[in-house]
């Protein structure tokens, strides 16, 4: 062994047999006598199961008992022990972070079952290497920050404002942000919701009273972030309205900006009179302006494609609402929906597609490649069921175009170090498990800024996000993790290395002193930094080099 | 699922049920029994000793019968809590036989035949319903033939075979060819015992049966030739009127998986409308036909027969070839709707809960998680069918309704 003893180091080895998942298929006895050969082992024990009450019992009794300061335990995975032990050692009064884990179980009893000499021969290695690490680990301490229990919350549209709600309910003081001179967002522009029928004003009415009314809730309108510094439970914000500056202090901010419907410059002669979007189909509705008896619908305008290439969710029950709502009010208009796939998901949806086509409205579907055409007078499109083209009269054309990103979400990406996808909406912490989060710690998103979502799903998103804001806000204390990443003034060089592979955005660049700094209440710990920097200045505390090299010459020495 | 488990201020109460409740918003008493696992759940470290020597084999349910488990078990490796059941209606021991063997084999003593079942009562400020859905059981369409041929499945079934961790550890196996391996098996003891019983007849026609799955089982040993069947049981006035939401994205995954498996792998899917409206969703289906080969039929499926070799023929309208077809292939999966589960009836009745004229919870669309009784929410599939992205984020925001009411003293104001 090229690793001579050092004096003051006394690690204690615990084997587990996991019942008979590892004593079942490696020696044990032999592995208990290798372990105690290992420089700078002073005690090691067999446990039936190192992770039962007695077995913890065992690792704190014998920490005092053999003068141990450090523990290596070798079982199972640290995925599901590893806190365990930690807190044992913890609880014996040593620093938590002078442990180490050999999974012998999931990474080698289980896969060598059939070959006993080698698996335990395997398992030896695995425990060596973890003793040589065990020698060289350092204390580390989590550091206690204190937090502010306010929210903000960027965007005053229906997530925004159910976000804010529901903050306030719980007992959080909140600054509602909206760039616009009122809330209720891109609600203001439309005619009418179903399935409830109500005019949005009374829905968009309802939220605003309330907010208003609510002692712990501040609305800014006409106002936009124009700064953020800081990082989770200790934010400060820039807000600006009209040429004043408001700072204020915040614990968590939830991005709920909403997005626009596209213009379709271009397409099907687009000119906001006889050919027009949605939006402005529903500015006219309410102005009660609409005389067309010959009503085309285009789905798919400008997504789909190319060059956008999302399904913008929300168009398809768009035009069924307002063919419904055009032929409750006058029977005899013609309806025809151009599509390709009428995405009516789930129970709602589906009932008002029904309920379109009880009331007549004409469906025809058209395929990508041979696209509708429209000639000023009527819309001609290649039938696919009939097989050759037909011609339907048309004097209002309306465009389902998609809903696309607000300009400024680029510029708030950048303030807040939260990604945006190819298409401009923010880019959640994971597409399935964390909707609603992003990679980075106390920053949140909701409604449209995520993706086009209806009605009710803005309003569960803005709750949802509240809620994972609460998570935060509702700590007494924020607590660093004590595997962070470190990063050496002297001899960092600024390269921005580091920078651009934090996942979490959790390295700053210092810019008058020119190098980089790792906030380390963000760090998650995953060494991307410590990999990438050329000058070795960044290391991951838990996984020195020293440590890791420890480590490797053990696995080579056999 | 681990967090959940790990977590000091969650309570998990698994293998349990609500058999009484009353009481209002900020003050409810729940009555809960907790079933007997007749295993002392502090003690067992679920290391499996007892089920690798419990004597008696049980179908897997877990794996649609796939495979078998034993009366002493636990879904899957990583269930929470992890601890092992012992299942009252095969265990020897608890039906008054004799055996005994995994309280032998427990080195931690948590084998206690004499359980009985316990009740906890709770008092709570607010409930959140979150009993999702069930399978819809495809053997109510007959011309599907679901449950009379045995390469008809259910999308569920098709989870399982693809998984890991599955009945056939993720080989695409036909279950035709799953069934016949397990009879070939059994086969040979009973030619044995044919001859012994001096049953030459009999043993002939086994032994002929033997030759005919063994070449079965040779010729098939992969399904590479899929279909996938959408709206089964959704979108149809005989079952379910409403879409279920999530089908479509579900047979795309599932068929580029296949082809992720085994590259000759031909899947053609079979739609009304293919909804892919979620974020991502639309690429993923392009990406599907373009680099996993995926066809998309756009066509109703009006029956599917079965040929000499037990392979499937489905007959359809293709609508944009204008054509009634019929094609052969090795499996078909099937796209079973989102149900409401069974059990919501019961729980609906106990909480006072209204159901929709579907029996799912009856929620409104500017109260997303609000049933009729303040303090009770309800989200996910038990509201009515969602994809996982959506019940994930409706999950939190039904805790920040009920946070509304635990964190503050007066009662939440409705949206």
């Amino acid at each position: 062994m090229k690793n001579s003893a050092q004096d003051d180091v006394r690690v204690g080895v615990f084997i587990c047999d996991c019942g008979s998942n590892i004593a079942g298929y490696l020696e044990m006895k032999e592995l208990v006598e290798f372990a105690k050969t290992l420089p700078n082992v002073a005690f090691v024990q067999e446990n039936l199961y190192t992770c039962s009450e007695g077995g913890i019992n065992e690792i704190k009794v014998a920490i005092p008992r053999e003068n141990l300061n450090r523990v290596v335990v070798a079982s199972c995975t640290p995925r599901t022990h590893e806190p365990l032990f930690m807190s044992a050692c913890e609880e014996a009064g040593l620093n938590p972070y002078l442990f180490e884990m050999a999974n012998i179980r999931d990474q080698c009893s289980w896969v060598h079952m059939r070959e006993r000499e080698a698996g335990t021969n395997r398992a030896k290695v695995q425990i060596a290497m973890a003793v040589a690490k065990a020698a060289k680990l350092r204390e580390l301490n989590r550091i206690q920050l204190s937090l502010s229990h306010r929210a903000m919350v960027i965007g005053g549209g229906v997530a925004g404002m159910s976000a804010a709600l529901a903050l306030a309910n719980m007992g959080y003081e909140v600054d509602l942000v909206e760039k616009r001179d009122r809330l209720g967002g891109i609600l203001n522009d439309l005619n009418m919701i179903l399935p409830t029928h109500e005019p949005p004003d009374k829905l968009v009415n309802n939220l605003v009273g309330r907010l208003q009314d609510h002692p712990k809730v501040a609305i800014h309108t006409g106002a936009v972030v124009t700064k953020t510094e800081g990082y989770v439970g200790n934010y400060v914000a820039t807000i600006q309205h009209n040429d004043t500056e408001n700072k204020i202090k915040c614990g968590a901010v939830i991005v709920a900006i909403g997005a626009q419907p596209l213009k379709p410059e271009g397409l099907y002669n687009y000119d906001g009179n006889k050919v027009i979007t949605h939006i402005e189909l529903e500015s006219k509705l309410k102005l009660g302006d609409v005389q067309a008896k010959n009503i085309s619908i285009i789905q798919c305008v400008g997504s789909r494609s190319k060059e956008r290439t999302y399904c913008s969710r929300i168009c398809c029950m768009t035009a069924v609402k307002n063919a419904i709502l055009f032929k409750e009010a006058s029977p005899d208009t013609k309806i025809t929906i151009f599509y390709r796939d009428m995405q009516m998901y789930g129970v709602e949806n589906e009932e008002l597609f029904r309920k379109s086509k009880r009331l007549g409205v004409r469906y025809v579907t058209y395929d990508p490649d041979r696209p509708p055409r429209f000639d000023g007078e009527s819309v001609s499109v290649y039938h696919l069921r009939m097989g050759r083209d037909m011609i339907v009269p048309t004097d209002l054309l309306v465009l389902s175009t998609p809903l696309v990103a607000q300009d400024d979400a680029s510029e708030i990406s950048t303030m807040l170090k939260v990604p945006i996808n190819e298409n401009g909406f923010f880019l959640e912490g994971h597409v399935k498990l964390k909707p609603l989060d992003f990679a980075t710690d106390g920053v949140y998103l909701c409604g449209n800024a995520r993706f086009p979502s209806t009605i009710r799903e803005a309003i569960s998103q803005g709750l949802g996000a509240a809620s994972r804001a609460a998570g935060v806000l509702s700590k007494e204390a924020l607590f660093t993790s004590g595997i962070v990443a470190d990063i050496n003034p002297d001899t960092c060089c600024g390269c921005l290395g580091c920078v651009a592979v934090c996942p979490y955005g959790a390295i700053n660049f210092i810019e008058n002193r020119g190098v980089c700094q790792v906030n380390k209440v963000l760090c998650k710990g995953c060494g991307g930094c410590a990999a990438t920097c050329p000058s070795g200045s960044a290391r991951l505390d838990g996984f020195s080099n020293q440590q890791i090299y420890a480590q490797i010459e053990q696995a080579m020495a056999v | 699922m681990l967090d959940v488990g790990r977590h000091p201020k969650i309570n998990v109460l698994a293998y349990s049920e609500v058999v009484d409740f009353n009481g209002e918003i900020g003050n409810f008493n729940v009555k809960v029994r907790r079933k007997p696992r007749y295993i002392d759940a502090s003690r067992c470290t679920a290391c499996g000793a007892c089920a690798e020597k419990c004597p008696t084999k049980v179908p897997n349910e877990f794996n649609f019968g796939f495979d078998d488990r034993k009366a002493i078990y636990k879904d899957y490796a990583q269930g929470i809590p992890s601890v092992f059941t012992i299942d009252p209606d095969h265990c020897k021991v608890i039906l008054g036989g004799k055996c005994g063997v995994c309280q032998k084999v427990c080195q931690a003593k948590a084998v206690d035949y004499e359980q009985k079942e316990s009740f906890v009562d709770l008092n709570v400020a607010s409930v959140i319903v979150s009993t999702g859905y069930e399978l819809f059981d495809a053997t109510q369409i007959p011309e599907y033939g679901y449950g009379r041929m045995p390469n008809v499945i259910s999308s569920l079934e098709m989870e399982r075979l693809l998984s890991a961790g599955g009945p056939t550890r993720g080989h695409l196996s036909r279950p035709s060819v799953i069934y016949g391996e397990k009879r070939l098996k059994e086969l040979p003891k009973l030619i044995k015992k044919a001859e012994k019983d001096q049953k030459e007849d009999q043993k002939q026609i086994l032994e002929q049966e033997m030759k005919r799955i063994e070449e079965q089982v040779h010729k098939y040993h992969t399904a590479k030739k899929l279909a996938f069947i959408q709206c089964v049981g959704s979108r149809d006035f005989r079952f379910h009127k409403y879409c279920s939401n999530y089908c479509c994205m579900h047979s795309i995954k599932e068929a580029i998986i296949a082809r992720e498996h085994e590259h000759e792998t031909e899947s053609y899917i079979f739609y009304m409308d293919l909804r892919t409206v979620g974020k991502g969703f639309e690429e993923y289906k392009v990406r599907g036909a373009e680099v996993s080969g995926l066809k998309y039929i756009r066509g109703r499926v009006a029956e599917i027969l079965q040929d000499e070799e037990m392979n499937p023929v489905v007959y359809y309208e293709d609508t944009e070839k204008r054509q009634v077809v019929g094609m052969t292939f090795d499996m078909v999966i099937l796209a079973n709707a989102c149900s409401p589960s069974k059990g919501i009836r019961n729980i609906s009745e106990l909480l006072g809960l209204e159901l929709d004229e579907n029996q799912f919870v009856r929620t409104s669309p500017n109260n997303p998680l609000d049933t009729n009784v303040p303090g009770i929410f309800s989200c996910g599939c038990a509201q009515g069918p969602l994809d996982i992205p959506e019940s994930v984020a409706q999950a939190s925001s039904a805790a920040a309704r009920a946070a509304e009411v635990v964190m503050t003293e007066g009662l939440p104001i409705a949206v």
